[in-house]
């Protein structure tokens, strides 16, 4: 009941942090699908390639986030950055290449070879192949990659508030701090409640953006 | 035309194909046969240079081909697999227009295209143009399949074994529509098979190779009749005789002019007439000329009348077009051995027995 009363009384404060806490994985995920995606068609061309950049993917994601904001600030404040948005979203968008890599190189090696040889047969170039054939197809398992990473940086972020990048972590922090029982409901029920949210219209998105002709059985 | 000059293949140390020579005359189907390894499919991707040859030259029309763009070329020219490859993601009507899209046709012309080809294979353009790959039986998408190579026209046609994985029914079905559909097209056709009776449906030369030489390269009734080696002739398999039956028409085998008597004749002129010919029986035709029944010379000979009191009904007849193996398949069906050939309107043409069609056989095994 009491939170109950502290969530309507702070309803503009859960607002700004929500609004924060957005930005936060909004850009950090748009920039590591940027990044990501690329990287994980390029390294279908070389197995090797492909093992090494999994891997170092793989052990950047099970650095302790605090351990990473950690080693984040005497870095960026080299450029006068240590603390705030900047390393935290430098650290997401670290945290979000794994799946996206993962599940791009996955959905475009998983790709029939015979509809690579008709395309190739038929005259596309590389390019044309990726984008008319390839893409398509691998487009739902990049998303729910994209997922992944979403829902992976919305918990992440939380954490954020620690190096004072802002977010629903703040409360969770002060009520940790001050032993507030209210403010701590806010934050974790805020936090899942904007994974959920999010999950769900990232799944509306790969649904809207997949061809017709895969969802049929 | 598509000419091969010494085109040969080698991975590492391993030769998959080895200084080719032959040409393919413009408008045929040739189909590259032999045991899997034996290079006939690497030859075929030369052609498109999905696999580029070692060595050696390959010319479409007079043109070598090294020195084209290799996207260029295999938009110019069609490529049909065994697995099909249709693109799920997109519908049949923009699997059609592959090429044509890649090419830069409007879309108009393109889209009036796939629907006159869906026309083509006999598929409702109304129905199939918005359905999705998935949503085809295996028959179906091979139709769309073929379609969708000669969506741009191209002169040239390149089918790696198109009709493997379509069940034995449909196959001849599909194999049947194609025929059609080359006879009216004339494309020049490399066809990749294993398999003889495929082979010897639909091609007019066929190339045998074995271990990537070229072995034998001859029209079908050719390497049926003459394999030039043991290889050729256990390939082509024991029956080879029989299967030439399928590739002589009724017309080469049968006797014309034959004699023939009407209801209204007496026995007497029947009888006679099988007597001039030293026949034991003689078809009676209608007042038209349509194959209507047989007067047996055993039956005649004792009694008097007319013959549209004794003619007894026709033990068999066959279509003038049907090939020799319908024809000995009728004879084995009625235990007889002779047929009456008629045309499609059914008029009386000749007729055709198990000694003519020996002969027929028989002729270029006494040739050579």
């Amino acid at each position: 009941m009491e939170t109950i009363a502290f969530i309507m009384a702070n309803l503009p404060v859960i607002g700004q942090r929500m609004l924060e806490h957005v930005s936060l994985v909004g850009v950090s995920v748009g920039v590591a699908i940027l990044t990501g995606v690329p990287i994980g068609i390029l390294i279908t061309q070389s197995r090797a390639w492909a093992d090494r950049v999994l891997y170092v993917a793989s052990v950047i994601i099970t650095i302790p986030s605090i351990a990473l904001f950690g080693i984040l600030i005497p870095v960026l404040s080299l450029i006068g950055q240590g603390i705030g948005y900047l390393p935290a979203v430098i650290a997401l968008i670290l945290y979000a290449q794994l799946p996206i890599i993962r599940n791009t190189y996955t959905a475009i090696m998983n790709v029939d070879p015979a509809l690579r040889e008709a395309a190739r047969g038929m005259g596309m170039t590389t390019l044309e192949r990726l984008r008319r054939v390839e893409l398509p197809l691998a487009l739902p398992v990049i998303i729910n990659g994209v997922r992944s990473a979403v829902v992976l940086n919305i918990a992440i972020g939380a954490i954020a508030t620690y190096i004072g990048a802002g977010g629903l972590g703040t409360f969770i922090s002060r009520g940790i701090s001050q032993t507030d029982i209210r403010q701590l409901l806010t934050g974790a029920l805020s936090v899942s409640l904007l994974a959920i949210i999010a999950d769900y219209a990232l799944l509306g998105a790969q649904r809207l953006m997949t061809s017709p002709g895969l969802r049929l059985r | 035309m598509i000419r091969l000059e010494q085109v040969s293949k080698h991975f590492g140390t391993m030769v998959a194909v080895d200084r080719i020579d032959m040409e393919v005359p413009t408008g045929a189907v040739c189909v590259l046969l032999g045991p899997s390894g034996c290079g006939k499919t690497t030859t075929m991707k030369m052609i498109n240079r999905l696999i580029p040859p070692t060595s050696g030259k390959i010319f479409l029309d007079g043109k070598d081909t090294t020195g084209v763009d290799e996207v260029s070329l295999r938009r110019s020219i069609g490529y049909v697999i065994q697995q099909i490859g249709l693109f799920p993601n997109m519908t049949v009507e923009d699997n059609i227009c592959v090429v044509p899209d890649l090419l830069g046709w409007p879309r108009a012309k393109s889209r009036k295209r796939a629907s006159q080809l869906l026309d083509m294979v006999n598929l409702d353009p109304s129905v199939f143009l918005k359905r999705y790959p998935k949503q085809l039986s295996g028959g179906q998408q091979q139709r769309v399949g073929v379609v969708r190579a000669l969506a741009a026209d191209p002169p040239v046609l390149l089918m790696d074994e198109p009709f493997g994985a379509i069940d034995p029914i449909n196959r001849e079905v599909i194999q049947d529509e194609f025929m059609k559909l080359q006879a009216e097209l004339k494309k020049t056709i490399v066809f990749v098979s294993h398999d003889i009776d495929e082979a010897v449906k639909m091609a007019t030369r066929i190339a045998i190779f074995r271990d990537g030489k070229l072995i034998q390269y001859d029209t079908p009734d050719n390497i049926l009749a003459h394999p030039v080696d043991a290889f050729v002739s256990e390939f082509v398999g024991s029956d080879r005789t029989l299967k030439r039956l399928r590739l002589i028409k009724v017309t080469d085998a049968m006797m014309s002019d034959p004699p023939r008597v009407k209801a209204e004749d007496t026995l007497e002129t029947a009888v006679r007439l099988m007597d001039e010919h030293g026949h034991v029986s003689v078809v009676m035709v209608g007042p038209r000329g349509r194959a209507r029944g047989v007067v047996r010379h055993e039956v005649a000979r004792d009694l008097k009348g007319l013959v549209g009191e004794h003619q007894e009904p026709l033990p068999g007849i066959v279509n003038i077009k049907d090939d020799l193996r319908s024809a000995v398949s009728q004879m084995f069906t009625h235990g007889v051995t002779w047929l009456a050939c008629v045309d499609d309107d059914g008029f009386y043409k000749g007729y055709i027995t198990q000694k003519s069609i020996t002969q027929v056989l028989g002729t270029t095994y006494r040739d050579r």
